[in-house]
């Protein structure tokens, strides 16, 4: 009866509902598809910065994080690969790297890069570089002089493919340690600060030139799924012949970015707060109105015998289906928004500058999470059943006497 | 067998810094099966009277009893399941939700009572077929004459067998014709289910219509006829 009665009385002024429905519409919307949006940023940047050579988890010599220099690299990694190869789960990858800061020059130009060693077939299956080529080929095995450069570097220094560039940098003897590359290709990365620090040459390559025989700087693992980042963390650091290394997760290797994912958490919960608020007013400034414009009703309900809670129950029931429209159709235009985007992004290449300074790609997918539509709706659904409350108890606590006899 | 007693019975209102006294101790008894006029200028304390028997205002002092039950010391909860079980209204205006049927209005108080869905339905039609409204069952209020829609409230108040109906000026808003209709129903439903009629008005017709008729003054008892034999 309740429902009936509620259904019945939301349609008795149509343009007043729809005013209302429309502001829990736009109101869902916005918290969802804004949500999914700040999450698909996010998610980005976990991305960007896993594939950016980051990986889920990282194992350094123990002082290399403090001073990444060469003298603290990784002399013998064969043993700590091989129980790496057996304590990780199934499907993931690893790949060794030399990593060290280096002076790139040419004759027109000279700049700070990272050079970075890699192992080229175990490298595709860890970081972005595998598939980042753009023009000429990627490094092979066997590439002494070759090298990787990024598409902006390359466009700063004016050079091109087949071009010679000559990197230097200190060895593990301390002194200085130079080498011709020539330019076998040029990767495009999501952000061009990418391409501009990091140069790729083989692990041979790098160790040769820095004199560094077997070692590394730093052993890069991809897991399946980051949801087993912890569980393997815990296990590798568990493992007695990896306990004079130094495993850590990405979250700190990339301690920034950790700091924006907890913004954007509490930034998302604030979000939804305010546009609540926002639209809990309308409701109950809706259906204030409705209540005051049937007192009469109310008195001849009171009249009849409907019992107070009775009374709270029915106006409960007209919020009730206005929320659940509202949520309804603001949850197909979210996902209907999100589908629209899921191909194209938004392009932000205009604002490339400001954008990569804060981590975020040049094009934005949204990502949906569940969780966040759930709360979403139960805010919406549940905090607007509360409010609603205020003017169902001002409808109960009418007097029958007064309430018939108001003009 | 008295339906209705009132004993001593005082009612003063609060109006800006004034104390109005709407009634100044009614004493009265009524009849089970009554069909009771309370006549009176407006401002006389008919209104207040009806409300105080029918729970939806309290006396300051004094004693109601309806169907052997004293309404002074009553819950609101209480006085709400009097009004739901014991007591039938019919205003002067604004007697049906809008938003529901003839039906549905007529079975809305079945509906609050906890009478099955089945039962409710049979009730309802029967009792819109007796007031002359067979056919009309899904129309809304909006569609309904003022007569029918007085029709559909006397229809309400009665489908539940209550003790007695309340009827508040229930023929101000017709005219003669459709007003002398209705008395004629709500007698028929008198005679024929002792239906205890109290009615509050200044109209001349139900005034002759009723078997007893009760002259306010001032919120005091003027004038007591009892036509019945």
């Amino acid at each position: 009866m309740y429902f009936r009665l509620g259904w019945r009385n939301i349609w008795r002024n149509p343009r007043r509902t729809t005013v209302i429905l429309t502001a829990i519409v736009i109101g869902v919307w916005s918290m969802i598809f804004l949500g999914a949006l700040m999450r698909g940023i996010a998610d980005q940047m976990i991305q960007n910065g896993i594939a950016t050579l980051t990986g889920h988890i990282q194992i350094h010599h123990r002082d290399y994080r403090n001073d990444p220099a060469v003298e603290n690299s990784i002399a013998e990694p064969a043993p700590m690969e091989e129980t790496v190869a057996k304590l990780l789960p199934p499907g993931s990858h690893w790949s060794a790297r030399i990593r060290v800061t280096a002076t790139a020059a040419n004759a027109r130009h000279a700049d700070g890069v990272t050079m970075v060693g890699i192992d080229p077939p175990r490298e595709a299956r860890v970081s972005f570089i595998g598939k980042a080529v753009r023009e000429g080929r990627y490094l092979r095995d066997d590439d002494a002089f070759g090298i990787v450069i990024g598409r902006a570097l390359a466009d700063k220094f004016e050079t091109g493919l087949g071009k010679k560039l000559v990197l230097m940098t200190q060895d593990t003897e301390k002194n200085i340690a130079s080498r011709a590359f020539r330019i076998v290709g040029i990767y495009g990365a999501e952000m061009e600060a990418t391409e501009k620090q990091y140069v790729f040459v083989t692990l041979s390559a790098a160790g040769e030139m820095l004199k560094l025989n077997r070692g590394i700087s730093e052993l890069s693992i991809l897991l399946p799924d980051h949801q087993l980042v912890a569980g393997t963390l815990a296990t590798l650091r568990g493992a007695p012949s990896l306990r004079t290394y130094d495993a850590e997760p990405w979250q700190n290797l990339l301690p920034l970015m950790r700091a924006y994912l907890e913004i954007y958490d509490t930034f998302i919960f604030l979000w939804y707060l305010v546009v609540f608020i926002a639209m809990a007013f309308g409701i109950v400034n809706t259906t204030l109105m409705a209540i005051f414009e049937r007192i009469r009703e109310f008195g001849l309900l009171k009249s009849l015998g409907m019992k107070p809670w009775w009374i709270i129950k029915e106006v409960l029931a007209e919020s009730f289906f206005l929320l659940l429209i509202g949520i309804i159709v603001g949850n197909i235009l979210s996902f209907l928004s999100v589908l629209m985007l899921m191909n194209h992004g938004i392009d932000l290449t205009r604002f490339a500058a400001g954008s990569e300074f804060a981590g975020i790609s040049r094009v934005i997918y949204p990502s949906i999470y569940g969780r966040d539509v759930l709360l979403a709706n139960l805010v919406v659904f549940i905090l607007g059943l509360v409010v609603s409350l205020y003017p169902a108890l001002k409808a109960a606590r009418f007097k029958p006497v007064e309430a018939l006899a108001h003009v | 067998m008295n339906i209705v007693e009132c004993i001593n019975v005082t009612k003063t209102y609060r109006q800006g810094k004034m104390d109005v006294r709407a009634l100044g101790g009614v004493s009265l008894r009524i009849k089970k099966g009554g069909f009771v006029a309370l006549a009176g200028p407006s401002g006389s304390g008919k209104t207040t009277l009806l409300n105080i028997i029918g729970g939806l205002d309290a006396a300051n002092s004094g004693s109601v009893v309806v169907e052997g039950r004293v309404l002074d010391n009553m819950t609101q909860t209480e006085l709400a399941q009097l009004r739901l079980r014991k007591v039938g209204f019919v205003f002067q205006s604004y007697n049906l939700i809008p938003v529901l049927s003839a039906l549905e209005n007529v079975e809305f108080v079945m509906l609050l009572q906890g009478v099955p869905a089945k039962e409710r339905l049979t009730r309802a039609r029967s009792i819109l077929d007796d007031v002359g409204l067979a056919g009309l069952y899904e129309r809304r209020p909006a569609e309904l004459s003022g007569g029918q829609q007085q029709r559909v409230a006397v229809a309400r108040a009665i489908v539940s067998d209550p003790a007695i109906v309340l009827a508040d000026e229930p023929t101000a808003n017709l005219d003669s014709k459709t007003g002398h209709e209705l008395l004629e129903m709500m007698k028929k439903m008198n005679e024929q289910k002792s239906v205890t009629f109290i009615f509050s008005t200044h109209d001349r017709m139900v005034m002759d219509h009723a078997r007893r008729l009760i002259l306010i003054r001032d919120g005091l008892l003027a004038d007591d006829q009892d036509r019945d034999p």
